[in-house]
């Protein structure tokens, strides 16, 4: 099935979501850049998933709805469209703070889940690891932090910006800090409530994660009981569009063994 | 038109190569390059020249907050306030102001100004600000909250010195139990309230409000921006239904006044661009947290930024612009009167000292003001200028 692009209300918040491909249902939750196009892993996944892509409320084409303050709104949102949408055994995909948001989720309400995965998931702290300052880096500088290879920084940043992309940037910006300015990217109380993760789990993480280096990933896998830990080498925060193909075989190949 | 001497109380001796290794002297500028001995001379010095403004007959005197910078060295001005209200006799103290968001806890600016304003027997102004981008950088404040929390700590705040106490105050940032702010305001019902911006129309709206009516004050900014929002204020009273007074709008500048206009621009020269391009300098995620600005104004800073150069700005530039008053007593005479015709402004709030301005410059120069301009502009000579401005 070819992607389907909709828009959509709930909880008094419209949304856009985008939506391909047939399967069990695979739900992906975007980082703190948005969800803008249809990328090839989310081609490759729909091959045998129904890949669900919506915008998280405040970012992109979703709505900002005024009831947008913390983390925990965005997993209560997503809890209600997941029952909205009628989906169950949900395999939930976030990367970075859609990392964070799946996590969220997971500690809360495990009952439509089959699997969870986390790419580079913000979320909690590491003590004497800092995450990347994403609001004291310049547009282009986080467009470098993003990527191991600087080929990929560059072909980004030679993409033409316009006012109205400078504006969704502004905007999804406006959400990472009403979410993540303080405390930094994390919930405190996250990682109390780690264990409450009942559904098999998968963490996938650059090597060169600048952004949210690589010790998060092992204090992940500490605090999540029988968490997997796939590290791509040579690749930084984004491994669903640096390494793909890595990062959907990592996918692909974790779910056929957790079915 | 009366005259706040304003101060910045900015670090003279930063190294001006310092931009050779960072780019702001803000936020991430090693407080190495700070000396404490040079910082104890500074201090006492900066209280000596506003001392100076209250004896020659400024009517005020004013001091801010900054926070983990070079530009200026006062991350509580309460102490600087609390210093001049002992040594000043007839000058009001102004502190332009309490940047409200970011702090944990407003209450304690209710406390701090009616512990001003009673020492000084009512000489105390309040100013609420935002505080500069960098400084939610610095203290971990959440831009994306800044509005609201500067408006709901100000209703807190205004809560503290006119409700009776105890109260309870129920925001979605703050809630107190027991609001019962010991001293009451020595003022009634409250000090003047003045709100320093560099310019929007969300903040001209709040601040014009008949319910507020606070003086605004534009700082820092071209004269075709200072028209701009000083129109916009009365305009927005208007709509509101009432006329706006001179009182309330005021400009903050920096100004140098020297014997000759040729002698001003030389002496000012090394100084205010050093202010300019050094002490001001910060990349735009360091101005403009996410937040700060709504998407609305971010919208038209953007398209402003396109028209503006960029790179060094030097003393002609800022003279031209008008975001720098400079030259001769009968010069800043003209160029105020002029100004004052067109746009129309009840308080000018000079900054005499600015950049690495010395002392003996920065003594001539509040002197000679003081002499030789302030005069000028008492009633009722700035009636008809009033009247022309209001026409």
């Amino acid at each position: 099935m070819a992607m389907q692009e909709t828009f959509e209300s709930h909880n008094g918040c419209k949304i856009r979501l985008m939506r391909g491909g047939q399967g069990a249902p695979l739900l992906f939750l975007h980082g703190g850049g948005g969800a803008p196009l249809w990328l090839p892993f989310m081609e490759m996944l729909s091959r045998r998933f129904d890949v669900i892509v919506p915008e998280h409320p405040g970012y992109g084409g979703s709505d900002t709805p005024e009831w947008l303050d913390q983390i925990g709104d965005l997993a209560y949102f997503y809890l209600d469209l997941i029952d909205a949408l009628k989906l169950s055994g949900v395999h939930l995909v976030g990367t970075s703070l859609g990392g964070w948001i799946a996590a969220e989720i997971a500690v809360r309400d495990c009952a439509k889940l089959m699997t969870l995965t986390l790419s580079a998931a913000v979320g909690i702290n590491v003590k004497g690891v800092p995450k990347g300052d994403l609001f004291m880096w310049s547009r282009e500088q986080l467009i470098r932090n993003l990527y191991h290879d600087q080929k990929l920084a560059e072909a980004a940043l030679a993409q033409p910006v316009t006012d109205q992309g400078m504006m969704v940037y502004a905007k999804n910006q406006l959400a990472n800090a009403k979410l993540g300015w303080q405390p930094r990217l994390h919930n405190p109380h996250l990682a109390k409530w780690l264990h409450r993760i009942s559904v098999p789990t998968l963490l996938v993480w650059g090597d060169a994660d600048k952004l949210v280096p690589l010790p998060h990933a092992t204090a992940y896998q500490a605090l999540i009981p029988g968490a997997q830990l796939r590290v791509i080498e040579g690749c930084g925060h984004v491994p669903h569009v640096e390494r793909a193909d890595a990062f959907v075989a990592a996918i692909t190949d974790f779910i056929g063994r957790a079915a | 038109m009366k005259f706040y001497c304003f101060h910045l109380m900015p670090y003279t001796a930063l190294d001006p190569d310092y931009d050779k290794k960072y780019s702001s002297a803000w936020v991430t500028l090693p407080n190495s390059y700070y000396d404490p001995k040079i910082g104890h001379a500074l201090y006492n010095r900066y209280l000596d020249e506003l001392e100076l403004a209250d004896a020659c007959g400024f009517d005020g005197v004013c001091v801010n907050e900054h926070h983990q910078n070079a530009y200026g060295l006062m991350p509580i001005p309460g102490v600087m306030a609390g210093a001049l209200a002992r040594r000043t006799k007839s000058a009001r103290i102004a502190v332009l102001g309490r940047a409200l968001p970011l702090l944990n806890n407003p209450l304690v600016v209710a406390e701090e100004f009616a512990m001003l304003d009673n020492i000084t027997g009512g000489r105390f102004v309040a100013g609420f600000v935002r505080g500069i981008g960098a400084e939610y950088h610095s203290f971990g404040a959440n831009p994306a909250e800044s509005h609201d929390r500067f408006h709901e700590a100000h209703d807190l705040i205004l809560q503290a010195w006119t409700q009776p106490g105890p109260s309870l105050f129920e925001g979605k940032y703050y809630r107190f139990e027991y609001v019962n702010c010991w001293p009451r305001p020595y003022q009634q019902p409250h000090p003047p309230i003045w709100i320093p911006s560099q310019g929007s129309r969300e903040t001209i709206e709040w601040a014009s409000h008949p319910d507020r009516k606070y003086t605004y004050l534009q700082t820092f900014s071209p004269i075709t921006a200072l028209a701009r929002y000083m129109n916009m204020y009365r305009e927005t009273a208007q709509r509101y239904g009432y006329t706006a007074t001179v009182d309330q709008v005021g400009w903050a500048v920096p100004t140098y006044c020297a014997e000759t206009d040729e002698i001003a621009v030389r002496e000012a020269r090394p100084h205010i661009e050093f202010f300019f391009n050094k002490l001001l300098r910060m990349p735009q995620e360091m101005l403009l947290p996410p937040g700060y600005l709504s998407l609305a104004s971010l919208q038209g800073v953007m398209q402003a930024k396109r028209a503006l150069s960029s790179g060094n700005q030097t003393i002609e530039d800022m003279m031209e612009k008008g975001v720098f008053l400079c030259g001769s007593p009968a010069t800043l005479r003209e160029k105020l009167e002029s100004y004052q015709a067109q746009i129309g402004f009840g308080y000018l709030l000079p900054a005499m000292q600015f950049g690495s301005l010395p002392h003996e410059l920065t003594r001539k120069s509040i002197t000679l003001f003081a002499k030789e301009v302030i005069p000028h502009f008492r009633a009722p000579a700035m009636a008809p200028a009033v009247a022309a401005a209001r026409a």
